[in-house]
C-alpha cells in the first residue's frame, strides 16, 4: 500500500512537471518560430527557404510598412503623454482629495478597464460619425483619423494609468506630505514638490504600459478609423494582410522586430521598478 | 487651487469619449437601418428582438459562449498545474518562471496570432503531425484553430491570479493531511482546490469576459467561418452591408451580458470576504 501510494505520488510530481514544461513550450513555440521563418529566404512568408536577412532588407524598403511603423509611435507617443498627465491628475484626485460621490466616480473610471474593448470601440466609431464629426464640420472643421485614434487610444490608457499610479499612492508615506502642509506648504506645492517625485517611478510604469497597450490595440484603432481606411498602425496594417493571396516574407520580421521592441520596453519598465526599490531599500 | 481640482480634466475626458460614446450606442439601438443605409432615427426594441432570430441566437451566441466556456476549462486545466508547480519553488526560480509566463504576451496580440497562422495552415508541420498521426483535421478555419489561438492569447491571465491565491497558501495544511493519512489526489481536491477557489473564479472571469467580445482570433484562424459575437459585430458596422442599429443592439447586449458576468463575481468576492 505504501509503496503504492509513494508510487502514485511521484507520478502525480512528474506529471506536474511534465505539464509545466509543456505550457512554457506551447508559450515559446510560435514566438521562435516566428523568429525562425523572418531569417528565411523564401518570396513567401509561410515557407522556409534557406537562411538570409532578405526579409530585413525589404523591411526598411517598404513604404507601407514604414509608414505604418511611423503613424504607430506617432500615436503611441501623443497618446501616452496626455494619458499619463490625465491619468495620474485622476489618481491624486481620487487619492488625496475629499470627493463627493467618490464611489461612483471610481466606477466609472474603471469601466473603461472592464467592459469589452470592441464595444467601447464601436462607441468611438458612432461618436466621431454621427457627432463629432458633423459638430466640428459646421464651424468648417474635421478630424483625420490620426486624431480620432489619439483620442480613443487616450480614452483607454487613462484609466490604466490611474490604476498603476493609484497602487503606488495608497503605499506611499503620507507623513511627508503632512510635514510638508505643516510647513507651511500650499497643497499645490506639496503635490509638485513632495508627492510627484516620489509617484515617478509609478508614473513612469504608468506610461510604459500606455505605450504598450497604445502600440498593441487593434479594436480601437480600427473601429476609429472605420476600418483602418487612409490611416494604418503596425497591427492595422498585420491585420490587413490576411486578405492577400501571399503574405509577404517582411512581415515575419515586422512581427519579429515588434517583439523585440516590446522586450526591451518591459525590460526598461523592470529597470525602471527596481532601481527605485532599490533606492527606497 | 486644490487637488480636488485634478479631478476634472480626467473625468471630462472621459465623459466626453466613453460615457458619451456607450449612450450613443444606447440611442442608435433603438433605431432603425433605413433602406439606404443610413440610421433612421425612432424608439423601438426592434433590434433587440431580432437578436431573439436564429441566425443571430444559436450560431454566434452558442459559438461564442461556448467558445469562451470551453477556452476557460481549458486555461484552467493547463494553468492550473503550472501555477501550482510556480508556487512551489524558491522565491529566485519562483519570479523567474512568472517572468516568462508573463514574457511572451507583452508582445503585439496581432503578432501572436499571426504566429499561429503560420504554425497552423495546412501545409504546416502540426497538421503535417496529424495527418501522420491518421488526423485529417482541419485547424485553420475552425473552431479547433480558434480554440487554440484563444487559449494561447488568455492563458496567463489564468495562471495569474491563481498563482496569487496559491503563493499565499499555507502548504503545512497539505503536510497535516498527509500526515493523517491523505493522498496527494485526495489533499487536492480536499484541501488545495477548495482554499484556491478565489483565484480559479477571478481567472475564469478574466478569461472568459474577453473572450466573449473577441474579434481577432476568431478572424485570423477562423476564416471568417466561426462566427462569434465580436464578429458580427464588426461584420454589422465595417461589413458589405452594415446595420449599425442592429450593430448597436449587440454590442450592448454584449455588455450587458459581460456586466451580468461580473455582477455575479462582485457578489461572489464580497459573501466571501464576509464569510473570511
Amino acid at each position: 500500500m505504501g509503496r503504492l501510494k509513494r508510487w502514485a505520488d511521484q507520478t502525480i510530481g512528474s506529471l506536474l512537471v511534465l505539464d509545466t514544461l509543456l505550457t512554457y513550450i506551447f508559450l515559446y513555440l510560435p514566438i521562435g518560430v516566428l523568429i525562425l521563418y523572418s531569417f528565411s529566404a523564401s518570396r513567401y512568408a509561410l515557407v522556409w527557404g534557406g537562411f538570409s536577412l532578405d526579409a530585413y532588407r525589404r523591411l526598411l524598403t517598404d513604404p507601407e510598412i514604414v509608414s505604418a511603423l511611423l503613424n504607430s509611435v506617432i500615436v503611441a507617443t501623443s497618446a501616452t503623454a496626455l494619458a499619463t498627465v490625465l491619468g495620474t491628475a485622476l489618481a491624486l484626485a481620487l487619492e488625496r482629495a475629499r470627493i463627493r460621490w467618490r464611489g461612483s466616480i471610481e466606477a466609472f473610471v474603471y469601466l473603461p478597464i472592464v467592459i469589452p474593448e470592441i464595444v467601447m470601440a464601436v462607441g468611438l466609431l458612432l461618436f466621431f460619425a454621427q457627432v463629432l464629426r458633423p459638430l466640428v464640420s459646421t464651424v468648417g472643421l474635421g478630424i483625420s483619423p490620426p486624431l480620432a485614434v489619439i483620442a480613443g487610444h487616450i480614452t483607454f490608457s487613462i484609466s490604466y494609468v490611474m490604476v498603476v499610479v493609484r497602487a503606488r499612492l495608497r503605499d506611499l508615506d503620507k507623513s511627508l506630505e503632512e510635514a510638508a502642509l505643516d510647513l507651511g506648504a500650499t497643497p499645490w506645492q506639496v503635490v509638485r514638490r513632495v508627492t510627484l517625485p516620489l509617484l515617478a517611478p509609478a508614473i513612469i510604469s504608468g506610461a510604459l504600459l500606455a505605450f504598450t497597450l497604445s502600440l498593441d490595440d487593434f479594436y480601437v484603432t480600427y473601429f476609429a478609423t472605420t476600418g483602418g481606411s487612409g490611416f494604418k498602425t503596425l497591427p492595422l496594417y498585420l491585420y490587413a494582410l490576411q486578405g492577400r493571396a501571399a503574405i509577404p516574407p517582411q512581415m515575419n520580421a515586422v512581427a519579429s522586430l515588434m517583439l523585440v521592441a516590446s522586450l526591451m520596453l518591459i525590460a526598461l519598465a523592470l529597470l525602471v521598478q527596481r532601481r527605485s526599490y532599490s533606492r527606497r531599500a | 487651487m486644490s487637488t480636488r481640482t485634478l479631478l476634472w480634466p480626467g473625468l471630462v475626458w472621459l465623459l466626453l469619449f466613453f460615457a458619451v460614446p456607450v449612450g450613443i450606442i444606447l440611442v442608435i439601438s433603438l433605431g432603425q437601418r433605413a433602406p439606404d443605409g443610413t440610421i433612421r432615427w425612432g424608439f423601438s426594441l426592434d433590434n433587440y428582438l431580432r437578436l431573439l432570430e436564429p441566425l443571430y441566437w444559436t450560431g454566434p451566441f452558442w459559438n461564442s459562449l461556448g467558445l469562451a466556456a470551453l477556452t476557460t476549462i481549458l486555461c484552467l486545466v493547463l494553468g492550473y498545474p503550472v501555477a501550482y508547480s510556480i508556487a512551489r519553488r524558491s522565491a529566485a526560480v519562483k519570479h523567474l518562471l512568472l517572468f516568462f509566463v508573463i514574457l511572451p504576451f507583452f508582445t503585439n496580440f496581432l503578432v501572436r496570432i499571426y504566429a499561429w497562422f503560420i504554425l497552423l495552415r495546412p501545409e504546416g508541420w502540426i497538421a503535417w503531425l496529424l495527418r501522420s498521426l491518421g488526423l485529417d483535421l482541419a485547424l485553420l478555419g475552425s473552431p479547433v484553430g480558434v480554440l487554440i489561438g484563444l487559449v494561447y492569447g488568455y492563458l496567463p491571465f489564468m495562471i495569474l491570479p491563481l498563482y496569487a491565491t496559491l503563493e499565499r497558501f499555507d502548504f503545512s495544511l497539505v503536510e497535516a493531511a498527509h500526515d493523517l493519512g491523505a493522498s496527494r489526489w485526495q489533499s487536492f481536491w480536499k484541501i488545495i482546490f477548495p482554499l484556491s477557489r478565489p483565484g480559479v473564479i477571478a481567472g475564469a472571469v478574466l478569461v472568459f469576459v474577453p473572450v466573449l467580445g473577441e474579434f481577432i482570433t476568431p478572424k485570423l484562424l477562423g476564416g471568417g467561418k466561426v462566427p462569434m459575437f465580436g464578429v458580427l459585430i464588426e461584420e454589422k458596422f465595417l461589413g458589405r452591408v452594415p446595420d449599425w442599429p442592429l450593430g448597436a443592439a449587440m454590442a450592448l447586449a454584449l455588455m450587458i451580458l459581460v456586466s451580468l458576468v461580473l455582477a455575479r463575481y462582485f457578489q461572489q468576492l464580497k459573501e466571501s470576504r464576509w464569510v473570511g
